[in-house]
């Protein structure tokens, strides 16, 4: 069959896959190495002229269950989120596996270990065996693409949802690949035949849980005859190699004529056991090499393994944190390390900080003049550029955490007799996970204040819709803050001694107030210019 | 052929846009071709790099070993160096001289100058100011890839051509500024 060749990113080539594979709906929200995959879907011509839904989600957990949905209907549909999305998400996503998908559904996991823009390292593949879901491990940019149709044929025969775990070395890195010319039509609207298994009432989920839990053996018999998962033989059985994902290509990179070891290459899970077993029994020692955390290691181990024939992350042969790359793989195959220069003396670190000009600026400028004023002010920041604001020359928040925490935090800390305390969040955030937060300290009037710096965008993911632009007043007062301690000004210099005195008598309010400082983020507003 | 190139700046400065012309070139020559890059908070005026592979045998690894790099190429003198590590006994680092300076600590011009100086392969000259001289100072990043070229593994020839493709839908006269930057780095290359 004929085929194209595009350069893509691996986020590109998973989200060209499933276009190319019928996809008719995305839901996600945006977050490093995940976003591009919907971005892409969003502006392909296919996905446009088809009208795949490919609109942004509130959340993770909201994206999940609006694809479960679509599934439930029978439709193929995909949810990409990055690691910590998926704690967002994980009560929809385990039950998911109770209920089964009817329509192909796809959840897409995008690990960033080494945490280039991420609050920790977690692996998603302990999610997916948890929750008795199959997980797919693309270790290139061709697999990825490859891989879309082969999970959705994989979730319809099976009738369960299927992991894509990504990391942020396939997902921001580009390579050719061959696509298909011609897209799949998309599913029709089919019913699942089952409805007692979608309705998780105790009753019918202790039936439908024996199922999922034998279906999940009948999905390691599937991967020991995966494509995507392989034994090679190699003449010294000294050493035998299991590489998942992309740990394989760091590997083929330290022996371009040929690996000497006998090789399982993991791209699909649940783990293929005798394929594993087979290594295990021919070869001395057993180095294990994946990307994230030690997820294989741990399952060959086991708890009570003390014969040290088992090597990885666990113990020091493989760093036991940040990612795997060609030389740290090469050190754990005991290959000597090539000729390098010495790093330079001279060069400087050059952490990032926010744009010259960005409204989070104004915020903080205002927000420590008024914090200088307390012996013990308490600013709890949250997810975005603004987390920035740790950083000289602000150095104004004291805790961040996870998405909408800065509010239910403040408040906590509130409740323990803290003033001030502060939270300051994005719109963007806001509307993700600080709605919910901004209820409770509502319903006990909490003495907060809570700062939205609203720059109209999903900015730090590079400017995506925002899903609370213009609603958040009222999104506020139908929350219950109120109508006079709700306050609203535009971020500029300008305004300083503005926004400086509403912070101060808000603080001073020993009740729940929300002051949102607003002016668009210069890089959005940057190419919005230049779009007119 | 087998090229490895790191590709360094600070956030912000355009240095994806010498990737997208490689790898357009490539991707017309057949060439094997992987390009690693930074998104997300790193961008936010930090030090951002690129690794970027090209060969005409397939490639495993998205990341460039330590020592394998054949050519560094830089929009900024202390971002050249900070890519040392990786760059082979025989390769080339292709640089502006031309400072960024965000960071209070920014190195004195004549350390700079001096640890540039103990490579034997260096091209570094005010790429800003070719740029401004045949196009305008936004175009440095094409007199960067026209220095770099004759290390790429790629012809000149076939580059101007991948820069046309690339920058065609923004209009002829854009095209002409960045096929003149390219020109003029070129005549600076080693």
């Amino acid at each position: 069959m004929e085929k194209n060749l595009q350069m893509l990113l691996g986020d590109e080539a998973l989200a060209l896959g499933a276009i190319n594979a019928g996809l008719s709906g995305m839901y996600a929200y945006p977050g490093t190495p995940s976003t591009e995959i919907t971005e892409f879907i969003q502006s392909h011509p296919v996905a446009r002229q088809r009208h795949i839904h490919s609109h942004w989600s509130s959340n993770e957990k909201t994206a999940m269950e609006e694809a479960l949905g679509m599934s439930f209907c029978g439709k193929r549909a995909m949810v990409a989120m990055k690691h910590v999305g998926m704690n967002v998400c994980a009560d929809p996503f385990v039950n998911s596996a109770m209920t089964g998908a009817n329509g192909g559904l796809i959840v897409v996991a995008a690990d960033d270990p080494s945490m280039h823009s991420s609050q920790n390292e977690q692996d998603s593949r302990f999610y997916a065996d948890f929750a008795f879901i199959p997980a797919l491990e693309p270790s290139n940019q061709q697999e990825a693409y490859d891989m879309a149709s082969y999970a959705f044929i994989l979730s319809e025969k099976f009738e369960t949802p299927v992991m894509m775990r990504l990391v942020t070395r396939l997902s921001h890195s580009r390579a050719v690949v061959k696509t298909d010319t011609v897209p799949e039509s998309e599913k029709d609207l089919t019913y699942p035949r089952s409805t007692a298994q979608w309705v998780l009432m105790p009753g019918n989920s202790r039936k439908r849980y024996p199922v999922v839990l034998k279906q999940y053996e009948t999905l390691a018999e599937a991967s020991e005859n995966s494509p995507f998962n392989s034994f090679t033989d190699g003449p010294d059985h000294s050493m035998g190699i299991i590489a998942s994902g992309i740990a394989y290509n760091y590997l083929m990179e330290n022996y371009p004529d040929g690996c000497p070891y006998p090789v399982v290459k993991i791209s699909q899970y649940p783990l293929p056991v005798n394929m594993l077993k087979k290594l295990y029994d021919s070869c001395d020692k057993i180095l294990v090499l994946e990307e994230g955390q030690p997820v294989i290691e741990q399952k060959m181990r086991g708890l009570l393994d003390t014969t040290g024939k088992i090597l990885g992350r666990f113990t020091g042969r493989v760093p036991r944190t940040g990612e795997l790359n060609p030389d740290n793989v090469r050190a754990a195959l005991g290959l000597p390390p090539l000729p390098v220069n010495a790093p330079s003396q001279v060069v400087m670190p050059r952490p990032p900080a926010l744009c010259q000009g960005c409204s989070h600026r104004d915020v903080y400028h205002a927000l420590n003049e008024v914090m200088d004023g307390y012996p013990a002010p308490k600013v709890f920041g949250d997810i975005g550029c603004y987390t920035l604001g740790w950083l000289a020359p602000f150095t104004a928040i004291d805790a961040v955490v996870d998405m909408g925490a800065s509010i239910t935090m403040a408040k906590g800390a509130a409740d323990a007799g803290q003033h001030p305390s502060v939270a300051v969040i994005g719109d963007s955030t806001f509307t993700h996970s600080g709605m919910t937060g901004l209820l409770d300290a509502v319903n006990e009037n909490s003495p907060i204040t809570v700062i939205i710096s609203d720059n109209l965008t999903t900015g730090m993911t590079g400017g995506q819709d925002s899903q609370g632009t213009g609603k958040l007043e009222d999104i506020c007062l139908g929350l219950g803050v109120k109508e006079e301690h709700l306050k609203t000004i535009d971020a500029l210099p300008k305004n300083h001694q503005e926004i400086v005195n509403l912070i101060k008598t808000e603080v001073e309010y020993p009740g729940t107030s929300v002051i949102i400082i607003r002016r668009e983020c210069i890089q959005t507003a940057r190419r919005h210019a230049k779009m007119k | 052929m087998k090229t490895n190139i790191i590709l360094a700046g600070v956030g912000g400065q355009g240095i994806l846009s010498i990737a997208t012309v490689l790898g357009a070139a490539a991707l017309s020559e057949k060439l094997y071709f992987k390009q690693a890059e930074v998104h997300g908070m790193s961008q936010r005026g930090g030090d951002v790099q690129s690794n970027l592979r090209i060969s005409d045998t397939p490639i495993a690894s998205d990341l460039i070993p330590q020592g394998a790099a054949d050519l560094i190429i830089s929009l900024e003198p202390m971002e050249a160096l900070r890519y040392v590590s990786y760059l082979s006994p025989t390769g080339w680092i292709v640089t502006s001289t031309v400072p960024f300076k965000n960071i209070p600590d920014y190195p004195e011009q004549v350390v700079l100058d001096s640890e540039l100086g103990t490579y034997s392969r260096v091209v570094a000259f005010d790429m800003d100011a070719v740029a401004k001289e045949v196009a305008t100072q936004r175009s440095a990043n094409m007199v960067l890839l026209g220095a770099a070229a004759p290390h790429t593994g790629i012809s000149p020839e076939k580059i101007e051509a991948a820069i046309t493709t690339i920058f065609s839908p923004k209009g002829q006269a854009i095209v002409d500024a960045n096929i003149a930057a390219f020109r003029a780095g070129l005549t600076h290359s080693k």
